[in-house]
C-alpha cells in the first residue's frame, strides 16, 4: 500500500505514515476549520493498514496545537489503532509535549483514558514542525 | 478638524486605553481567520515571555474564532437593521491587562439557538476544573460529532484554557437575529 506523506501547513500538521515500517508520525499543528476533510484519507490509510500492520507499529504525536475540531478525529485515528492491537500487535502512542505544557499532557492524558493503547508521555524542548 | 477626523482618535485613545492589543471587524473568512491568528502569534511572542500563557491565549483566540465562523448565521447589521451578509461577520479584540488577557468576539446568531447555547454555557461556567476535564472526557468519548466537527468541544475547552468563569452576553435584535458577545479571561 501507499504511503502518506504530507508537508505540514499553518493549519495542518505534517504526516508521514509508513505502512512497510509501522511508523506513523503527526507533527506541527491541526487546526483547520475542517478537520473530518483532512483527516479522512488518514483514518481510511489506517483501516487498510489495520489488515495486514506490522507486527510493531508506533504513532508519534508531536503537535504544537490542535483544535477540539481536530481532537474528534484524532481519537478516531487511535480507535483504529485501537483495533490493530485487539488483532494481537504491538501498538504504542508516542505523546510529545512541550516541558511548560501541562494542557498538551493532559491533553494526552485524556485520550489515555478513553483508548486501550499504552501511551509514552515524551517531554521535549519545543515541538519541531520542519 | 472635521467630527469624522476627531472620532479617529477618539477611536485610538479609546482602545489604548482598554489595552487593546488587536480589533477587527467585518467578514471573517477562513484565510482571515488565518491572518488574525497569526497576527496574535506574533504579538504574543513580543509582549508575553510566559510561553504557557501565549498558547493558552492563541488556542481560546482560535477557538472563540472557529466557534463564530462555524455558529454564525450569515447576517450583519447595517446601521437601519439586520440583513444578509456574505461571510461570517463578527467583531475580535485581544486586551491586556496586568492580570492577563481578555479575548473579546461577538457574532450574529439565530435566535432559536440561544437557549441552547446559554445552558451549555451556563452548565460548564458551573463546573470546576475537574468537572471540566470529566465533561471534556465524556463529550470527546462518545463517538458523536457535530457538523463541525467539534461534538460541541469548543466552548469546554476554551473554559479549560481560559481558568475563570466565561463572561457572556446576547443582544436581541428581531424576530430572527441575536447579537453573542463572549468574554474569556486568560490569567496569569
Amino acid at each position: 500500500m501507499n504511503n502518506i506523506l504530507l508537508d505540514g501547513s499553518p493549519k495542518t500538521p505534517t504526516v508521514h505514515f509508513d505502512s512497510s515500517t509501522g511508523q506513523l508520525e503527526l507533527r506541527g499543528r491541526s487546526i483547520p476549520e475542517n478537520s473530518i476533510e483532512f483527516y479522512r484519507p488518514l483514518i481510511d490509510w489506517i483501516d487498510q493498514y489495520a489488515r495486514t500492520p506490522q507486527p510493531s507499529t508506533q504513532l508519534r504525536v508531536q503537535l504544537e496545537y490542535f483544535n477540539t475540531s481536530s481532537s474528534k478525529c484524532i481519537l478516531d485515528l487511535f480507535k483504529k489503532l485501537e483495533t490493530v492491537r485487539n488483532a494481537g500487535n504491538e501498538v504504542q502512542v508516542l505523546w510529545h509535549y512541550e516541558a511548560d505544557d501541562e494542557d498538551m499532557l493532559e491533553a494526552g492524558e485524556d485520550y489515555q483514558a478513553i483508548i486501550n493503547i499504552p501511551f509514552k508521555m515524551i517531554q521535549i524542548e519545543e515541538v519541531n514542525d520542519k | 478638524m472635521s467630527r469624522k477626523l476627531d472620532r479617529i482618535f477618539d477611536l485610538y485613545d479609546d482602545l489604548e486605553r482598554q489595552r487593546i492589543m488587536l480589533s477587527f471587524k467585518g467578514d471573517l473568512s477562513p484565510d482571515l481567520i488565518n491572518a488574525i491568528l497569526s497576527l496574535i502569534e506574533h504579538k504574543m511572542e513580543k509582549s508575553e515571555p510566559d510561553h504557557r500563557v501565549r498558547k493558552r491565549v492563541f488556542n481560546v483566540a482560535m477557538e472563540c474564532l472557529q466557534n463564530l465562523y462555524h455558529h454564525h448565521n450569515r447576517s450583519k447589521d447595517n446601521g437601519e437593521g439586520v440583513v444578509l451578509a456574505e461571510e461570517p461577520q463578527g467583531v475580535v479584540m485581544i486586551a491586556h491587562a496586568e492580570t492577563g488577557y481578555s479575548v473579546l468576539t461577538g457574532n450574529f446568531m439565530a435566535k432559536p439557538e440561544v437557549e441552547s447555547l446559554k445552558s451549555h454555557l451556563d452548565h460548564v461556567n458551573g463546573c470546576d476544573p475537574e468537572q471540566l476535564r470529566d465533561l471534556y472526557k465524556n463529550k470527546l468519548g462518545d463517538g458523536r460529532f457535530t457538523p463541525s466537527g467539534g461534538g460541541g468541544l469548543g466552548i469546554i475547552d476554551i473554559a479549560r484554557k481560559s481558568g475563570s468563569k466565561l463572561e457572556y452576553g446576547f443582544v436581541p435584535l428581531d424576530n430572527d437575529n441575536t447579537f453573542f458577545s463572549l468574554n474569556v479571561n486568560v490569567g496569569y
